[in-house]
């Protein structure tokens, strides 16, 4: 019964510890991405608020809570409301699988840093992102705006099309682990990262990665050139905010799951010895990956749409579908 | 799963409950929906809580798949199709009893009995049976049944979906070239 008891507190401070450092770390990546972008762009970015600008995020946080929530006479009430709801939802879910650290002993515990240390792991993430999807898909569905609509008809097409290939590539370092648990996987990532093995799919993760979480040169569903914003183009105030926050939180996903994958997870130098170094390693390798999404966001022109749609599934799905046979020859002939 | 180790049956027959409640409920919102969108979304609840139920029998893959196949991508795949030729306009229509309804119905009603007989000729059996064994579900178990003992099978499955889909893009090119 006592056990029972610590497994729940256990749990839910893990809980609340997650949530809280991922928000914070979304909150912060939006200033970042604005400085960074505007450093591409021979410009300052947001410096007025705060030293260096630091307090922007929070001045956005009460602007967006504060602005007048419009919800069109056109539009399905009940799911234009729902709609952020269910990206934001799935997006945080989603890091409940993320493994950030190994086993450290607090209070006489051992503790697995990971919340939910679950034996299909990797399958987890790809359920709910598939649920984050309808997230997108409703939102511009249920403004009753025929930009929006377009957005959801492009998100839908996209998603589905690149989330398959994502499921493919991964499978080479499924086969290389021999397990879906995310621990699992890092852990057999302790003489050599996967990288080192699988180069060619950790640049097709990163492709499809950028395409599943919308992101330039995929930003295909909110081309704001063609569409207006798409999806989003109806929402304002602290919906728009919930889609923006579920946007970078899956970007955060992505680089996560890239670490946990191909680079290693929370293995570094000396994560084994030094307690808290693990958590940092992790930490370091998801910004890396983080700043890779901006800088390439500054540097790519947006693709067109059937250009998308195209490379998608004639080029990304064959390497990935190729890379999986060779890698299970390799692994059954080693 | 040690972890679950202390999910008693009383919690299980509670999430269970809830789900099944949920699941219900989804597929009587469905069938009754007007709007072909509100349709597909309380079938994806359905799917959802179908799920939950998988999970309570620890046939974790099965619940997984159920999630990212059926509530994720077929579920994907008819919402870009009412959205992509506007349907939900339609529902507007008064509906009317038609001949391929009344059709559909006879044969529901005989499937429902179907199952219903069979559950009830098990009894109480399966219930034990399910929930005793752990790990009945299990990513390994379940790839180690579909590529041992049922590859044969599994294969011939895959080659018929394969065909299905050569000839649907066969019939669709038909008129064009």
């Amino acid at each position: 019964m006592m056990d029972t008891l610590f497994f729940l507190i256990e749990a839910l401070v893990k809980t609340i510890v997650v949530i809280a450092v991922a928000m914070g770390f979304v909150a912060y990546l939006t200033l970042a991405e604005r400085k960074i972008l505007g450093r591409l762009q021979v410009r300052f970015g947001p410096n007025r608020v705060g030293p260096y600008g630091l307090l922007q995020p929070i001045a956005d946080g009460i602007k967006s809570f504060t602005k007048e929530d419009i919800i069109p006479a056109n539009a399905d009430k009940p799911l234009f409301v729902l709609a952020p709801m269910i990206a934001l939802f799935a997006a945080l879910s989603m890091f409940a699988v993320i493994p950030f650290g190994g086993t450290v002993h607090l209070f006489g515990r051992a503790v697995k840093l990971v919340i939910g240390d679950i034996d299909i792991g990797l399958l987890y993430v790809f359920a709910f992102a598939t649920l984050g999807e309808y997230g997108i898909v409703l939102g511009g569905w249920s403004s009753g705006n025929k930009y929006g609509v377009l957005g959801s008809l492009r998100a839908a097409a996209q998603m589905i099309s690149y989330e398959v290939a994502l499921g493919l590539i991964c499978m080479g370092t499924i086969v290389l682990a021999g397990s879906l648990r995310l621990t699992d996987i890092v852990e057999a990532q302790s003489h050599m990262w996967f990288v080192v093995y699988q180069p060619l799919t950790f640049l097709l993760y990163l492709v499809a990665g950028l395409a599943e979480i919308n992101r330039t040169p995929f930003d295909m569903p909110e081309a704001e050139s063609e569409l207006a914003c798409g999806f989003n183009i109806e929402y304002s105030s602290m919906k728009f905010a919930l889609f923006f926050m579920a946007e970078y939180a899956h970007m955060v996903v992505i680089a996560a799951l890239a670490t946990t994958l191909f680079l290693g997870g929370w293995l570094g130098p000396y994560s084994s010895s030094v307690p808290g170094l693990g958590p940092l390693w992790f930490f370091i390798k998801v910004c890396v990956l983080v700043f890779f999404f901006i800088w390439e966001r500054g540097t790519f022109p947006r693709l067109r749409y059937d250009q998308i749609m195209q490379f998608g599934w004639k080029v990304l799905f064959p390497l990935a579908l190729a890379n999986t046979v060779v890698t299970a020859l390799v692994v059954a002939l080693r | 799963m040690s972890d679950f180790g202390f999910i008693t049956p009383l919690f299980q027959w509670a999430v269970f409950l809830i789900a099944a409640l949920i699941a219900l409920f989804g597929a009587i919102m469905m069938v009754t929906r007007r709007n072909p969108i509100h349709g597909a979304l309380w079938l994806i609840v359905a799917f959802f809580s179908l799920a939950v139920i998988y999970l309570t029998l620890n046939a974790q893959f099965i619940a997984v798949a159920q999630v990212v196949v059926y509530a994720g991508a077929i579920m994907m795949l008819i919402i870009f199709v009412i959205m992509l030729i506007h349907v939900e306009t339609e529902f507007l229509v008064k509906r009317k009893l038609s001949g391929p309804k009344i059709i559909g119905a006879f044969i529901t009603v005989i499937l429902f009995l179907e199952v219903a007989a069979a559950v009830l000729s098990l009894g109480g059996r399966t219930a034990g049976a399910t929930t005793g064994t752990a790990l009945t579900g299990s990513v390994a178990e379940v790839g180690n049944a579909l590529y041992g003992k049922y590859l044969f099978p599994f294969e011939i499955a895959s080659i018929l979906l394969l065909i299905g889909i050569v000839g649907a893009v066969v019939l669709a090119r038909r008129g064009k070239d």
